[in-house]
């Protein structure tokens, strides 16, 4: 009954292979779950499942492969029925009109109803008036307004397996979501690669050995530099106008790669909406900085990120002089200066915050055509960074 | 295949678990792999190897991961240095290089008479590498010394349990091959329960006003650090130290150095005492 299971997870981009399968089968073999779908949930939940950021996607699965396996179970109905108790007993703290309301549902029309909504429902639900869930006026779930209804989670103890999958309490945990600093450091932190040069000051064992015995015995002792990180990177981010609403993502970024001891080099430049003649050292587009000039400045070994929603209007990407500025280096369209860009480094990528959704129909599209684009998510910035360090990565066919 | 005789996990007296824990810990033991568990700091993750030790009565080595932690060292460390100095100046037997292999927590966890509960903790703290050349050594448990050519076998598979903090990914060649546990924040219910078990003596107005204002605290957005488990329980303690009996949440909050651990989060909760918009998770 599991392996249909597993594949539901496969389908939703959870790694699980023979190997969980096996593990699984040995597990229940045992007799670990107890027989119980709780149980099972536990089990299944441990084995399968190898990071927090899944665990999501483990409890939609589960509620999506065990609907209706559970909801006539007794337990459910227990619980119901203590909650009907309970509620007959707190009848004297209820308003006549909320009393009234109590009154409107018998006890069996209530479960009746609870399981056709269990049913009908897929998502968790915060709030509105019908769907099972929390803090709305349902009469199903709990935190809500004043009408009586049916407790559903919130109780410790012996709530059911869907239950508690329901709740879906691993959302906040999923890696798709947008992300913190210290997620974009650890990302950040896998670009480094790491060399020995500069000052010698480590003590090298065993070339310590071998001149040692060289030297009939007498101590020989030999230093060699420490390990220390290589890699330069360069970042050029998109500020202003578009990008106002994930300023804070921007800032974000920009503090992890600062605070990351691991580059030996860092520089970081700003422009708005699209890369032309100059970029900006600072935010404010004071202290100019000519892109020919960089480029002689930065070799190819650099990994380019770029950052930016590359959303502007076409004329700003396609036209010459789409920037306004009259420079004469300011009447190459700006498409030619991202495709110069790319083209300098062996390695670059552009993260974009917009959601994936959003990125056809419009100048991203285009930019897409020129960079690697990831979206800004923990997830994205970790393929964007696989991408800046597997090596010269194939230029793909435009 | 005959129903296996093994010891169960139920927890112990000062550690209390739930149905997810449990069955984690025990397919950890059917199965006989590595138990990888994270969770929000504060949570006890360490301690639950502390838990697994004294539950199955087995002794707990611990191997603690700092950034400079390599692989080889849980496995042997060999004493050059000691024997090139011993050589130069004529001390000790050199010629048995066994004097200078000294056994790291791995190699110890391999070599004792009975089953151990290794735990390795924070592993997350060293290199990128670190687990990926642990990965043989846990799936056969054995490694050979090089330079004696001698073959460290477990006699008894230890239990191995492993927490991370989530400071770097870990491989997935090392989590496919480990049983995972996340520990949750635990519910109010929960958490009273774990209170308890610390501080039995403790009235049980305090131990509700404390939790009510715990609880609070935490679900305030704004913090960056939010207070867990095992600063509720310092918390209590003090309180009860210091004799206070009532706390409510209020600008006079005692001791709040021991719930919040960083100066923006004291800066935002006295914001919000002082009537600033509310924000609730």
């Amino acid at each position: 009954m599991f392996v249909p299971f597993v594949y539901e997870l496969r389908a939703r981009g959870v790694p699980v292979g023979t190997q969980e399968a096996m593990n699984l089968a040995r597990a229940l073999e045992a007799g670990l779950h107890e027989s119980s779908l709780e149980g099972f949930y536990d089990v299944a939940k441990a084995l399968l499942i190898h990071s927090e950021a899944h665990l999501d996607d483990f409890d939609q699965a589960f509620m999506k492969h065990f609907k209706g396996v559970e909801v006539e179970a007794k337990k459910l109905k227990a619980e119901l029925l203590e909650w009907l108790a309970e509620a007959k007993e707190r009848v004297r703290e209820l308003t006549p009109e909320e009393r009234a309301l109590l009154e409107q549902f018998d006890a069996e029309e209530l479960r009746r109803l609870f399981e056709e909504r269990m049913n009908e429902q897929d998502a968790r639900h915060d709030g509105g008036n019908r769907w099972i869930g929390t803090g709305g006026t349902s009469p199903f779930g709990h935190s809500g307004a004043a009408r009586p209804g049916i407790r559903a989670g919130g109780a410790g103890g012996n709530r059911s397996a869907i239950q508690v999958a329901t709740e879906r309490r691993y959302a906040a945990y999923r890696d798709d979501v947008t992300l913190d600093v210290r997620q974009m450091a650890v990302a950040l932190r896998k670009l480094r690669a790491l060399t020995r040069d500069g000052a010698e000051e480590e003590l090298d064992l065993d070339e310590t050995i071998a001149e040692t015995a060289k030297n009939a015995g007498e101590l020989e002792i030999v230093m060699r530099p420490p390990r220390r990180p290589n890699t330069r990177v360069l970042l050029l981010m998109d500020v202003g106008g578009s990008m106002d609403p994930y300023a804070h993502l921007a800032s974000r970024l920009f503090t992890a790669a600062k605070k990351s001891a691991h580059f030996k080099e860092l520089r970081c430049y700003y422009f708005h909406n699209c890369v032309y003649g100059k970029v900006f050292e600072d935010a404010t587009f004071t202290k100019p900085v000519r892109v020919r000039d960089l480029l002689a400045d930065c070799g190819p070994h650099y990994k380019l990120i770029m950052m930016g929603d590359a959303l502007m209007a076409p004329y700003e990407l396609l036209q010459a002089g789409g920037s306004h500025d009259l420079g004469p280096e300011d009447r190459v369209e700006g498409i030619v200066w991202l495709m110069t860009l790319e083209d300098h480094f062996e390695r670059s990528c552009w993260l974009n915050p917009e959601p994936e959704k959003y990125w056809g129909g419009n100048t991203i599209e285009y930019v897409r055509q020129v960079f690697e684009m990831f979206p800004l998510t923990a997830e994205g910035l970790g393929n964007a960074v696989t991408h800046l360090t597997k090596g010269k990565t194939a230029r793909r066919a435009r | 295949m005959s129903e296996p005789t093994f010891v169960r996990f139920r927890g112990t007296d000062s550690y209390l678990t739930n149905d997810a824990l449990e069955a984690a810990v025990n397919c950890a033991l059917v199965l006989e792999r590595p138990l990888l568990v994270k969770g929000e700091p504060g949570t006890g993750k360490t301690l639950l190897a502390e838990a697994v030790a004294e539950g199955l009565g087995m002794p707990l080595i611990r191997w603690h991961v700092k950034s400079t932690t390599r692989a080889q060292d849980g496995l042997y460390v060999y004493d050059t240095v000691q024997r090139l100095y011993d050589s130069r100046f004529g001390d000790g037997d050199v010629k048995d290089i066994r004097r200078y292999i000294k056994k790291g927590p791995l190699g110890q966890a391999f070599a004792a008479d009975s089953r151990v509960v290794l735990l390795i903790d924070e592993v997350d703290k060293a290199d990128l590498e670190f687990p990926n050349d642990l990965l043989h050594e846990l799936d056969r448990m054995q490694f050979r010394v090089d330079e004696t050519g001698d073959d460290v076998v477990a006699k008894q598979r230890p239990v191995v349990v492993i927490t991370s903090n989530n400071e770097k990914e870990l491989p997935d060649a090392f989590l496919r091959r480990c049983v995972f546990h996340f520990i949750d924040f635990p519910t109010p219910e929960l958490m009273r329960r774990i209170v308890r078990v610390h501080h039995p003596e403790v009235e049980e107005s305090l131990v509700e006003q404390a939790l009510g204002v715990f609880y609070e605290i935490r679900n305030m957005r704004r913090l960056r650090k939010r207070p867990s488990t095992s600063e509720l329980i310092d918390w209590i303690a003090v309180l009860r130290a210091a004799g206070v009996a009532n706390v409510k949440l209020d600008q006079k909050l005692p001791y709040l150095g021991a719930l919040l651990k960083k100066e923006q989060d004291v800066v935002a909760l006295a914001d919000q005492l002082a009537g600033g918009p509310r924000y609730r998770s």
